[in-house]
């Protein structure tokens, strides 16, 4: 066995063993949460997966980036082959193993890639711009700043280094072929190296090509491996999370808030509707509504993790939109950093989940999240409208409300009067007039 | 020709042992505030004068809660809900026309949950469906030609997805239908939803209504449809804060029929 071999093999070793543990970190702070009511519907679900996650039916609200983002996506899902024939190569040391068994589909197999890869190159560097150059108002907020924008940056860079090595490497070796050695497999032109490749490399050295083609491969392969497990150090997550996102989405009408039985019951009994022995005497006073990941359904956590931080919910916010902090990218992105907070405390072991799986290191999502912002929101259902990938900025915010209201009696003062007049008159106002009294004056 | 107009209530209706074809929600706006009490004289002009049978609960309607629920005040929700879930089942009511989103919403996707299941429509499909039957014929022509747009809500667009019933009786009058720029799914919010209508504004740089009117002005309409009490309020309030009180009005959809048709 080559040495190549034997560090193909470690580092495959060393990726599996890193990324099993990074992954079941991840599980388990999505598992944080609380278990969902999920409604039992499985076709829609795998209905929505397919026009929503593969089909990116909601991207294309908006041509341009919608296609540029399909050039990325498409890209990442075909490469996909190529990357088991690297695996194949890689353990067993051979060269191109699929190559000799497909003849001329390889050859349409890797063009169709590399056509894909041109596009995506394409769309990488306009993203880069945007990103950069370009003044887009979603990608410049406040939550942006410092590391947000570096991650952004750093995948896409990445993105170009990939396609740096797969250009290398087939390139490389159309050159090689060319040179009749044995070892590199003639398999016919490629659609873009067929000509790049001549073109950059020609008049090398054959040890000078060989070590380009290695350079490239290696540098493809360590690029999607350190990919793998920088996704969960990332905002990039949502190239794995949106598909099991979108399948849990929510299937109920939007209008329609949790209900929340515990309070039900306890009304219900109170008007004598149901007798007092149904309600569950709990002896401690239950908590309502959401302070802390714990208290979020787990749904929600997975939403925050699958968020990609484009912003689209916030840039059609009306809140954020005449200027007021609100954020729902904000918002996600902070029940993120705090399950990742509660996440590393559990990861030093020394600390653990009590018997109701919560964790109180006196803090909770109101450090990361201020009440002026989860006051600010309309409720108008823009952000659940405006996300590719149905998450659901809504639901969390008004949990957090419910926690501030049910258990602290907070809330905004002007609220009072409402409540107030609600209990007393059944009315939002408070008036003196009988209901009905516009009647007499038709 | 003007309609004479008799409201009856359903303890009325429950006396004569009858059951009216839908019962009116009037909701809290619709019953109290200036604004929208004429909406609620609309519609029900509207179906006296098509000779619809129909009913309030008068005194015995109390607010659906849902205001008292997005701001997060679930026990205050299920006490308004309960209740009037007790009141409705008791008639044994069966359909309600809503003339609020908000009311219409909660009627219809969160008292189902509670033990209240009705057939729930709100006034502007109400009004579709009659024209489309042909019960309901616009005349007149006052807005013929001229430029209106339609301000979709919230609870009624994006929520329930109710895009295409009020634009088709806007078509029924007539008139010039221009769109604003944020229509349909990405409709701006007015600003009153989410319990918003009952307190100040957190800081920021303009109030929401007025983000929304400085694009109904662009839009060149002279008229607004909406079909919403809270929509109606902000709405008039941010074309008075530019001062296009005299040059822009802001009607619900129930409020351009009856005009059309002199009742």
């Amino acid at each position: 066995m080559a040495l190549s071999q034997i560090m193909f093999i470690l580092l495959i070793g060393v990726v599996g063993f890193v990324g099993f543990k990074r992954y079941s970190r991840l599980r388990r702070n999505i598992l944080l949460g609380k278990e969902p009511i999920l409604e039992k519907d499985n076709s829609t679900r795998w209905k929505n997966v397919a026009l929503v996650a593969f089909g990116q039916k909601k991207m294309f609200k908006n041509w341009i980036p919608a296609v540029l983002h399909f050039f990325i996506y498409a890209a990442f899902v075909i490469t996909q082959i190529e990357l088991i024939e690297i695996f194949i190569d890689g353990i067993f040391g051979q060269h191109r193993f699929f190559a000799p068994f497909l003849g001329g589909f390889y050859v349409f197999i890797i063009s169709f890639i590399e056509i894909l890869s041109v596009l995506a190159l394409i769309a990488t560097v306009v993203f880069l711009v945007r990103r950069n150059l370009l003044k887009v108002p979603r990608l410049k907020k406040p939550e942006m700043k410092g590391w947000p924008t570096m991650d952004a940056n750093l995948i896409l860079i990445g993105e170009l280094l990939l396609l740096t090595g797969i250009c290398c490497m087939n390139g490389a070796d159309m050159v090689l072929q060319d040179m009749n050695d044995s070892h590199y497999v003639q398999t016919g032109n490629f659609a873009i190296t067929g000509w790049l490749g001549p073109m950059l490399f020609g008049g090398m050295s054959a040890e000078g090509l060989i070590g380009v083609e290695r350079f490239g491969w290696w540098l493809h392969i360590i690029m999607v491996l350190g990919f793998i497990i920088y996704l969960t150090y990332s905002k990039h997550l949502h190239i794995l999370l949106a598909f099991p996102n979108v399948f849990y989405a929510k299937l109920n009408s939007r209008g329609e808030m949790s209900n929340m039985p515990e309070i039900m019951n306890e009304v219900k009994s109170m008007m004598g509707l149901i007798p007092e022995e149904e309600v569950s005497a709990d002896a401690e006073l239950p908590s309502f509504g959401a302070k802390d990941v714990f208290d979020l359904d787990w749904r929600m956590i997975l939403n925050a993790y699958t968020c990609t931080e484009c912003g689209r919910c916030t840039a059609e916010c009306p809140a954020n939109i005449t200027g007021k902090k609100l954020s729902p990218r904000k918002i996600m992105m902070d029940i993120r950093d705090r399950a990742e907070e509660v996440g590393t405390a559990l990861d030093s072991g020394t600390v653990t989940l009590d018997e109701n799986g919560v964790y109180d290191d006196g803090r909770s999502l109101f450090d990361f999240i201020t009440k002026e912002e989860i006051y600010a929101c309309t409720a108008c259902n823009a952000c659940v409208e405006a996300c590719p990938i149905m998450i659901d900025p809504l639901a969390p915010i008004l949990e957090l409300r419910r926690s501030d209201i049910l258990n602290e009696s907070a809330g905004p003062k002007d609220w009072l009067p409402m409540f107030n007049s609600i209990e007393q008159v059944g009315a939002v106002w408070q008036m003196p007039d009988a209901r009905d009294a516009w009647t007499n004056e038709i | 020709m003007s309609v004479d107009v008799r409201i009856k209530k359903m303890s009325e209706f429950l006396a004569e042992e009858k059951a009216p074809e839908i019962l009116f929600w009037v909701g809290c706006a619709g019953s109290y505030d200036a604004r929208a009490q004429k909406v609620s004289k609309s519609i029900a002009k509207i179906l006296t004068a098509l000779d619809i049978e129909f009913a309030i609960l008068g005194e015995e309607e109390s607010c659906t809660g849902d205001p008292a629920r997005r701001a997060g005040n679930e026990f205050l929700f299920q006490m308004q809900a309960l209740q009037n879930i007790e009141v409705l089942n008791g008639y044994g009511v069966k359909k309600i026309l809503t003339a609020c989103p908000h009311c219409f919403n909660t009627l219809k996707n969160e008292y189902p949950a509670l033990g209240g299941t009705y057939d729930v429509i709100h006034h502007s499909q109400y009004l579709q469906e009659l024209i489309d039957a042909g019960r309901l014929k616009v005349e007149g022509g006052a807005f013929k030609g001229k430029k209106l747009t339609y301000h979709d809500s919230c609870y009624l667009g994006r929520v329930n997805g109710v895009y295409e019933a009020p634009r088709k009786v806007l078509e029924a009058l007539d008139s010039d239908l221009v769109e604003l720029k944020r229509c349909k799914t990405k409709g701006l919010c007015c600003g009153a939803g989410g319990a918003q209508m009952y307190k100040e504004d957190e800081p920021g740089d303009k109030r929401i209504n007025t983000e929304r009117v400085e694009e109904i002005v662009a839009s060149g309409a002279k008229v607004v449809a909406a079909n919403c009490p809270f929509c109606l309020t902000m709405l008039g309030d941010g074309i008075k804060a530019e001062e296009k009180q005299e040059e822009i009005m802001v009607y619900d959809l129930s409020e351009l029929i009856v005009q059309s048709n002199n009742w």
